[in-house]
């Protein structure tokens, strides 16, 4: 089922011509079958003041296009984007502030939305790689590099056979 | 007799680290072959991205009809569902999934089951058209042009689906076309948990 | 008649590709000469019958035989001769085979090449590649298999997707390739390491020439993914952090590492164990990045995973394959001898800091790239990493990258001081400041840092050189001849490491980019970054196979023509697809990029660019590619370079 609904959806993306869109072209890059890719937006949808469009482009760009793979909604042509792109500055030019605008979104659409991830008990794991692949990279090479040579380890089997094939050489 | 304890203990500390990679991969892949079997039987789809409404009440509007028939607006929808659970089916004319699933939606009519419809982004005409070439299942249908209320509900393709509950929550949700295995095994008994 | 006898050449590979494992490994246990012998000719017969194949399919596509499935679903009459040859590879099935060619070639060459090799090395590395090889193509054969047919043939094909009917892209998938795929013999070294129980200064002197092959591939692969992005996409992006690019960045981090911490092996019989690892970790990612994309875990739209067959038959094998090696890993390493003792102020110090750097960098790039279906998996929540996420977490860690790059060869090797660093890249680290300085006045502050960084790393590169050769010190002739002496491994280095700067430099001008999106009737001028541009009309165009819609415009600075540029809209007919074909000018210092949207009654919509510097992105990792073939020449690395095991097994 869920193959042909995804099947279906791509069809009727269609419709909309680009809905389907760049994020998916770049995996055309992995020499699979994709449709079309190109965005360009409407200026109609900006706002006049420079400013506001400023922030609206900030917060959009912190939103996840819910239909595409891994891009913006600033980035998308996708019939959805472009609607939260149009909400996100109605809400701008209302003068709401980016959480309030941000909390709007996850209330729909949950943390799903949010291309970086807040930080919570979940997504500890995922802020913290790089202080953990840090120290223990730091860690593995300060025991690595003082190790003292202990007693010598036992031979192994190949050696074993190399030492008899060197002596048989000899 | 404890220098030898200890290059044991070395030697143990040692292969125990070296098995750590192995244990990273095994643990990962053990997770990549999860997510492929759960894939294939429908189970676990990482590109679900969910409904938050679920559980929350109905978010409001009020929308026009198509052609000559009357819209709806929440409070309709909220006094309609505490008589009868309603089904809620987002819908549109450009949606080919959408006409394969209007039999489904028929059936699901005949055996009594209150559907109302909202078309998403569509010309009210076609929307018309695509209602009188399919079969009209539903009791009411709105037409949402500029998709507001679509993204009120959360949604992000259409056919989607929820069913209303009597206080007017959403009881039920799905992303996709109702199939008969999914009417049987997970609306039919969502609407009879909601009614009862 | 020509694909059976393709499939026969398939199944003759697979059949030799297994053969060749099995010899190869047991002649080496059993130290049987004769047999070790006849392992190259097994790598080279494989490679002929791959040759075989690859080309039968070629034929099948250029002659149109619609009979073959494959030809019938990506190929077309009316399709260009070119993209005829390359869409062979442009599918699910032709990429798996083009793999597998690949993975021959490298037999191939290890056969070539690898004379001076002791035998037993040699005999188990192309035992380990005839295995690896061996699995992906029985998966070629029996679940992706190109030369499957169908009759009654169709009277034309279903066509290829138009976006790939592009001369980058039809070059980017064997380039790519032979990045991924060239990992496999630095990995079957380290197998074969593991399996002889030692692993000595020589045989990081044997892998690090395959490293650096492949990190050059990977590398021009990488720029040429990126750069396709640029020009095609259309919106001026070149780096999205996808999944599908995370896949491709992995082995490309663990492989720098890889190749800087085999040259640690190679002078000082250090991070050994470490090495092996790295060389086996690198072909991991590359297999996972490669095979694992495709299953729908992490892209949907491809169709992989909704086979069973193929995605359990590739999970099986990515788990022998990686799963196998990191098991005798675990068995053997801890055998192994480790290095000295070394001070972390030296050089084999600033190596090991960069190990650590990179690979954290990969860490964050994998556990972002597979948090998502691993949080829904495990904790039931859908959450996304995008790019804020690698952007706000890589760059920290970049930076101290950047920062040590420039000066790590200054350090001498066992014991060094800090202060002749100073000595020697002051001036390096003055330009660096003055540049972030004057940047700072007119932009913000990232991009003048960055610009600060790329003065930093470009000069700082060349201060080794500079040192060496006493430039400025010395009379001009005395430093030539004494560049002339210097070995051109610390040249390549050098330049590699400037590379990484141009590209840093690009990204920063990149940053700076201004555009406009104008919806433009005929005469209209619109004014972007200093230019003005003027729509002249828009018309219709017809291509071999598809019609198309054709700005024109003129570009003008102060009132001098400077350009007239063509974006296009193609609509390719048999596939019902439209394309945006983007219009770029450069001058190398900046690129002037347009692009054609929708029409609306006498009006166009168009999106005007101006991106400093963004050939400079690309045009880095040329140079940093090209800096490590430079080093492929140093003598002291030829793979013919006498060996000193050489007369360890008797002839």
């Amino acid at each position: 089922m869920t193959r042909w609904f995804r099947f279906a959806r791509l069809k009727r993306q269609k419709f909309f011509g680009s809905f389907f869109q760049k994020r998916t072209a770049f995996l055309a890059l992995l020499l699979f079958c994709s449709a079309p890719a190109y965005a360009v937006s409407d200026p109609s949808e900006m706002l006049p003041d420079a400013a506001q469009e400023a922030r609206a482009e900030a917060v959009g760009s912190q939103l996840r296009c819910l239909v595409c793979q891994n891009e913006s909604i600033e980035d998308s042509n996708a019939g959805l984007a472009r609607d939260l792109r149009a909400i996100v500055r109605e809400q701008v030019k209302a003068g709401r502030s980016n959480q309030q605008i941000m909390d709007w979104m996850v209330a729909r659409y949950g943390s799903f939305v949010r291309l970086k991830p807040p930080f919570s008990a979940s997504t500890f794991l995922l802020w913290a790689t790089p202080f953990l692949a840090l120290v223990i990279g730091g860690v593995a090479a300060f025991l690595g590099g003082r190790r003292s040579p202990a007693a010598p380890l036992p031979l192994t089997d190949a050696e074993r056979d190399r030492l008899a094939e060197l002596s048989r050489t000899a | 007799m404890s220098a030898t304890g200890a290059y044991a203990a070395a030697v143990l500390r040692r292969r125990l680290l070296m098995l750590a990679p192995l244990g990273v991969a095994v643990a990962g892949g053990a997770a990549f072959w999860t997510m492929l079997n759960r894939m294939q039987v429908g189970k676990f789809d990482p590109h679900d991205i969910g409904n938050p409404m679920l559980g929350k009440p109905i978010p409001d509007f009020d929308l026009p009809g198509v052609g000559s028939l009357a819209g709806f607006s929440s409070a309709d929808l909220r006094a309609a569902a505490a008589r009868q659970p309603v089904v809620l089916n987002f819908f549109a004319s450009y949606c080919i999934p959408c006409a394969e699933e209007a039999e489904m939606l028929d059936a699901l009519k005949q055996q009594g089951v209150q559907i109302w419809g909202i078309a998403w982004e569509d010309d009210p005409a076609k929307t018309a058209d695509f209602l009188s070439r399919y079969g009209n299942p539903f009791t009411r249908v709105a037409s949402d042009r500029r998709g507001t209320t679509f993204i009120n509900f959360g949604l992000y393709g259409v056919p989607e689906s929820f069913v209303i509950g009597s206080t007017g929550h959403i009881a039920w949700h799905l992303a996709g076309p109702i199939s008969p295995e999914i009417a049987e095994k997970g609306l039919l008994p969502a609407l009879r948990r909601a009614s009862s | 008649m020509i694909p059976e006898l393709g499939n026969f050449a398939l199944a003759l590979a697979v059949s030799l590709a297994f053969v060749q494992a099995v010899i190869g490994i047991w002649a080496a246990h059993r130290r049987d000469m004769r047999l070790m012998a006849a392992t190259p000719g097994l790598a080279v017969g494989q490679l002929l019958a791959l040759i075989g194949a690859a080309l039968a399919l070629v034929y099948a596509s250029v002659h149109d035989d619609f009979s073959v499935i494959n030809v019938a679903e990506n190929s077309a009459i009316a399709k260009p001769l070119l993209y005829k040859i390359t869409g062979t590879w442009g599918n699910h099935e032709g990429s798996i085979l083009l793999w597998g060619l690949i993975l021959g070639i490298c037999g191939g060459l290890v056969a070539a090449f690898g004379r001076n090799l002791p035998s037993a090395l040699r005999s188990r590395v192309l035992g380990v590649l005839g295995g690896t090889s061996a699995g992906f193509l029985l998966f070629c054969l029996t679940t992706s298999n190109p030369f499957l047919r169908d009759f009654p043939a169709p009277h034309d094909g279903r066509g290829m997707n138009p976006l790939l009917q592009d001369p980058g892209l039809a070059f980017h998938p064997p380039i790519l390739y032979m990045g991924y795929v060239g990992f496999a013999v630095p990995f079957a070294f380290a197998v074969a390491a593991l399996l002889e129980g030692r692993i000595d200064a020589a045989w990081g002197r044997w892998v690090r020439p395959w490293a650096l092959t492949s990190w050059c591939f990977l590398t021009c692969g990488i720029a040429m993914g990126s750069w396709w992005a640029y020009y095609e996409l259309g919106w001026g992006g070149y780096w999205f952090w996808d999944p599908v690019e995370n896949a491709s960045l992995m082995p490309w981090l663990t492989g720098t590492a890889l190749v800087h911490s085999a040259i640690v092996v190679e002078k000082r019989e250090s991070l050994k164990i470490w090495t092996v690892l790295l060389a086996i970790g690198t072909f991991s990612l590359s297999l996972s990045g490669t095979f694992l994309v495709r299953s729908g875990i992490l892209n949907s739209v491809h169709a992989f995973a909704n086979d069973p067959a193929r995605g359990i038959f590739i999970l099986g094998l990515l788990g022998l394959v990686i799963g196998g090696a990191l098991l005798l890993f675990a068995l053997r390493a801890p055998l192994l001898k480790s290095g000295g003792v070394f001070a972390p102020v030296s050089r084999e110090g600033a190596l090991v800091l960069n190990n650590i750097l990179l690979c954290s960098i990969c860490a964050v790039v994998i556990v972002g790239t597979m948090y998502p279906p691993f949080a829904d998996l495990l904790l039931g929540q859908k959450i996304s990493v995008g790019a804020p996420f690698f952007n706000a977490t890589v760059l920290p860690l970049a930076i101290p990258v950047f920062a040590a790059m420039a000066v790590g060869p200054l350090l001498p090797w066992k014991r060094g001081r800090l202060w002749p660093l100073v000595v020697h890249a002051w001036w390096a680290a003055l330009a660096a400041t003055i540049v972030a300085g004057v940047c700072a006045i007119g932009m913000k502050v990232l991009p003048a840092l960055a610009f600060g960084a790329a003065t930093w790393l470009i000069l700082g590169s060349f201060a080794e050189v500079v040192e060496r050769t006493l430039l400025f010190r010395a009379p001009v002739v005395n430093s030539v001849r004494r560049a002339r002496g210097l070995p051109v491994a610390v040249l390549g280095a050098a330049i590699a490491h400037a590379g990484m700067g141009v590209t840093i430099a690009g990204i920063a001008g990149m940053s700076l980019a201004s555009n406009k999106i104008v919806e433009a009737k005929p005469g209209e001028t619109f004014s972007v970054g200093g230019y003005q541009w003027t729509l002249l009309s828009v018309q219709n165009g017809e291509g071999s196979n598809y019609t198309s819609r054709i700005a024109n415009i003129e570009v003008m600075k102060n009132g001098v023509p400077y350009a007239i540029m063509h974006p296009s809209r193609r609509n390719f007919v048999s596939q019902g697809q439209t394309t945006s074909d983007v219009a770029i000018r450069t001058n190398l210092m900046q690129d002037l990029y347009a692009v054609l949207g929708d029409e609306k009654g006498d009006s166009a919509v168009l999106r005007l660019h101006v991106n400093p510097l963004a050939p400079w992105i690309w045009l880095g990792a040329v140079v940093m590619a090209a800096g490590g073939a430079l080093s492929l020449a140093d003598r002291r690395l030829r793979v013919g370079a006498p060996s000193r095991l050489r007369n360890v097994v008797p002839a």
